[in-house]
């Protein structure tokens, strides 16, 4: 079928197969590959993109659904001009990444839950970020960098 | 001030975190254009033997290239010997996961429709699952061989006499249960033969030079005919060294479809296909006398290989590390190593040395409890003193350097043990069903005990930048930017003018790459031994441009120019100048850092949880950790390493765990089913620095990869023992589950009541 999907504020057209995934779509229609793939049940969030604003794992979503929609990537988050968005900058300060293939999915679950609470806790935080799975930090700074990123004191 | 030892963020973390990383999947070099995909069929039966494989259908299946079994491939297995292990399955199989046919279609979205169309006639045998059900041996994997036992080292036969003259003798199997590597980014490869009659294989591995190997002696060509890639790599943890044989397959097909092939695994795949680690059963027999003194240390390791042992060295490792940071009078090791019908067995974060430590660590906790002294007093009685170092270990260890009891103390004042104590005490008079539980590990481990070097190579360019290559292969550790903070220090040239590669077998044909905590102490020592020969070069060149003696010249480090001692501040040249005139066009200098000695780095944690006895369930509140490896480079990855340590070694205590049932059927094989560790069930990580240097290599450090998942694994389980020991509790295997927990209480209830 034909799907046409806002990708980062450019429409991306293709015609696909009925059963794509908006992650494959992402990646091999849109050509964006920092979208990563950790499963297959639904588990890790290295998928996770925001559809419309909220933050989808896009190996669970069908790009037929979200045809006519807009999606963001962590391709779309820094400016034109190259400058980090705060979750990004904050993800490097605090050493929030080590291999890298959460953390395009770590990144907009984050954005994501600060949308939705812009001053968590830690505990918050963690709870928030349950969905997305990390093997290398042991999540301390991923936490961290969430609340540097909400403009909140690191202090540990 | 020297940049190294200050907090530096990370050179590599711009692309990830902008156009994320470039890993197997996401390449799209020319040679892959219209690349082939392939997926493996595997077996779903954990031992059977194959009656036929009909693959016609799966022939006619849209897009299909090839479907290839064993007899298509004609590949010698790999060992030679009475354990070989087929590329594909030929005739048995011995686990589920294992590969059994290979197909290979156009796109990608057809290979689960051609795959399902592999009609494979499995005529089933009876499984091993169980360790006991092995050493029994009344279902071998390999008949030829003769037993399931494929390995017998250490003592031929316990000696009980070396617990003559002890008060309390106490005996604990402490199972260390098998668990899955699972980084993020599952196995990968992409194969392309080029004109030329070169296979280039990239490969989601920690160590592509041996990977080259591996792939060159497989498939029958010279290593001048491989050349293999390690792009990004989405984490290893020890399950991607080398190249998996999927790998080998894979380039066969490539070669004889003469089409590129590429394949990533799924992550069900990945959970019982790559290899799974630990898997030991350790029973260990402590005896001393009740002031604390232990007098005599038994350690007996049963080794669980899986279906085809590929790592034979991790039992012999735990026998090595046995005695931990105890002087133990008198010492007794075995191990034993078995094949079932189980995921092979592998490296994984600390490979070995975990599986000792946990061993040592229960058995400290248990004599203590057994005798009526606090744990942190008994370890305190029997560590090794630090006047004792170098310190030669009854099973053969040199430790370099320690100071094993600073570092418990450190922990224990920063956690404030003793106020720690008073409230589990005061809980436990009050009746409060939360209990609070305080588990302690010390331990040391060996890094870099392969005893092989490293390579390195630095180049600087008549612009004055500088290009270093290593042997070491990271993949999320930061060592790019430690290895350019070493340079900075070193050459006094700016980071942003340091470029650090690796990874690919053509730029860097002579490596060992990434494991056992090796690479800040071999790759960094020779990429500081490269840094020092091209500043001897330069300093030839610069006498030579500035008429002065070699030996009157000095580099300031701090700005990076080269000048004649007491001369002028005009004088001066720079790298620039100096590299413009030198021989070739650069100055360069590619060395083998060869005196590989073994560190040992050590620490101690604490650990702090709730346990509620009412569900079972337990909160891992606090980790209190020193791990000292000597000099720090970057704390802000040192730290960082640190962390990731503590999460994994904390979440084999607390969570994760593989398991199979009777028939050897898989039950953790997706991460729905597998307790992966999230965010939520972790505590923030206290960390406590400490500096012990070595004198083993030219940086004075230790590896910090492995450490704190050595030590925060016992720290934990001791915690929950510790926790639950008011109410009859002597052990409990891990995971802490609450069902385990519920369940020991229920037991040792029943023992009180009677």
């Amino acid at each position: 079928m034909k799907v046409s999907i806002e990708v980062n504020g450019r429409t991306v057209t293709d015609e696909v197969p009925d059963r794509t995934l908006l992650v494959h779509f992402l990646r091999e229609t849109a050509g964006l590959t920092a979208t990563n793939i950790g499963c297959d049940t639904t588990s890790c969030g290295a998928c996770t993109v925001l559809l419309d604003g909220e933050s989808v794992k896009s190996c669970t979503v069908l790009a037929a659904q979200a045809d006519g929609h807009a999606v963001t990537t962590v391709e779309g988050l820094s400016g034109a001009d190259g400058d980090l968005h705060p979750v990004q900058r904050a993800f490097r300060e605090q050493h929030g990444l080590q291999c890298g293939f959460c953390t395009p999915g770590m990144i907009m679950a984050s954005v994501s839950l600060l949308a939705d609470n812009p001053r968590p806790t830690r505990d918050d935080v963690r709870a928030g970020l349950e969905g997305n799975l990390c093997r290398c930090t042991g999540y301390h700074n991923i936490v961290s960098a969430v609340i540097d990123a909400s403009g909140q004191e690191v202090d540990r | 001030m020297s940049i190294v030892g200050t907090r530096v963020v990370r050179q590599e973390d711009r692309n990830l975190i902008t156009a994320g990383g470039t890993y197997v999947d996401d390449l799209r070099p020319e040679a892959l254009s219209g690349a082939a995909h392939a997926v493996f069929v595997r077996s779903p039966i954990a031992h059977a033997r194959i009656g036929g494989i009909d693959v016609s259908a799966a022939k006619e299946a849209p897009g299909v290239l090839g479907v290839f079994t064993a007899a298509d491939l004609g590949l010698a297995p790999h060992p030679a010997g009475p354990l070989p292990e087929p590329w594909l399955a030929d005739g048995l199989v011995r686990y589920v996961g294992e590969p059994v046919a290979l197909v290979v279609t156009e796109e990608r979205y057809q290979l689960a429709d051609a795959a399902e169309l592999v009609d494979v006639d499995y005529e089933p045998l009876q499984a091993v699952v169980t360790v006991d059900a092995a050493l029994a041996g009344e279902t071998l994997l390999f008949p030829e061989h003769g037993s399931n036992v494929v390995q017998v080292h250490g003592a031929a036969e316990f000696d009980d006499a070396i617990f003559d003259g002890c008060e309390v003798v106490v005996t604990q199997t402490v199972l260390n249960q098998r668990v899955a590597p699972a980084p993020l980014e599952v196995r990968g490869a992409a194969c392309a033969w080029g004109e030329d009659g070169r296979l280039t294989a990239w490969l989601s591995t920690q160590n592509a030079q041996m990977a080259r190997g591996q792939l060159a002696a497989s498939l029958g060509v010279g290593e001048e005919s491989v050349r293999v890639i390690a792009p990004d790599v989405g984490g290893g943890f020890g399950a991607k060294i080398g190249a998996d044989p999927e790998a080998t397959v894979l380039g066969w097909a490539a070669k004889q479809l003469g089409r590129a092939v590429r394949w990533v695994e799924s992550r069900s795949e990945n959970l019982t296909a790559m290899t799974h680690g630990r898997a030991q059963q350790n029973t260990v027999t402590i005896g001393g006398k009740r002031d604390g003194t232990v007098l005599a240390y038994r350690l007996d390791v049963i080794q669980d290989a899986g279906a085809y042992p590929r790592l034979l060295m991790l039992p012999t490792l735990t026998e090595l590390m046995a005695v931990g940071v105890y002087r133990f009078p008198r010492v007794e090791t075995r191990s034993r190593a078995v094949v079932t019908t189980t995921t092979p067995i592998g490296a994984y974060r600390g490979a070995g040395r975990p599986e000792a430590t946990a061993a040592v660590e229960r058995a400290m906790d248990r004599f203590a409890a057994e005798i009526g002294l606090d744990p942190a007093e008994v370890r305190r009685v029997n560590f090794i003193r630090p006047e004792q170092f170098p310190y030669q270990s009854p099973t053969g260890a040199s430790y370099d350097t320690g100071e094993y009891a600073a570092a418990l103390d450190k922990v224990l004042d920063t956690a404030g043990y003793a106020e720690l104590r008073a409230e589990q005490q005061r809980r436990r008079e009050a009746g409060d069903p939360v209990e609070l539980g305080l588990g302690i590990a010390a331990y040391v481990e060996i890094t870099g005990g392969d005893g092989a070097g490293e390579s390195g190579r630095v180049d600087i360019h008549p612009d004055g930048s500088v290009v270093a290559w290593t042997g070491s292969s990271p993949h999320g550790q930061g060592l790019g930017t430690s290895l350019a903070m070493l340079l900075a220090d070193r050459l006094g040239v700016p980071l942003d003018k340091i470029t650090v590669r690796h990874g690919d077998t053509d730029e860097v044909p002579n490596a060992v790459g990434t494991f056992g905590s090796r690479s800040l102490q071999l790759g960094g020592s020779a990429i500081r031994q490269a840094a020092d020969e091209v500043i001897a070069q330069a300093r030839e060149l610069a006498a030579e441009l500035l008429e002065a003696a070699p030996d009157d010249l000095e580099l300031d480090a701090g700005r990076g120019v080269w000048q004649v001692r007491g001369a002028p501040a005009s004088t001066v040249l720079s790298w620039a100048e100096v590299a413009g005139r030198a021989a070739g066009g650069k100055l360069s200098a590619d060395v083998w850092f060869g005196d590989g000695k073994p560190t040992f780095p050590f620490g101690a944690h604490l650990a702090v949880v709730e346990v509620d006895t009412e569900t079972g369930k337990v909160e891992l509140r606090r980790i209190v950790a020193v791990d000292d490896a000597g000099p720090i480079v970057n704390p802000l990855t040192f730290r960082g390493q640190r962390h990731g340590g503590l999460g994994q070694g904390a979440a084999q205590a607390l969570l994760e765990v593989v398991t199979y049932d009777e028939d050897g059927n898989p039950t953790t094989a997706t991460l729905a089913d597998y307790s992966f560790v999230t965010a939520a069930e972790l505590p923030d990580f206290e960390l406590v620095d400490m500096v012990t240097p070595t004198d083993r290599n030219l940086l004075g450090v230790k590896g910090i990869g492995e450490a704190a998942t050595i030590g925060s694994t016992p720290a934990v389980h001791n915690a929950v023992i510790d926790a639950l020991s008011a109410r009859g509790v002597k052990h409990l295997d891990m995971p802490t589950t609450p069902i385990r927990v519920w369940a020991a209480l229920e037991e040792a209830g029943k023992g009180s009541a009677q």
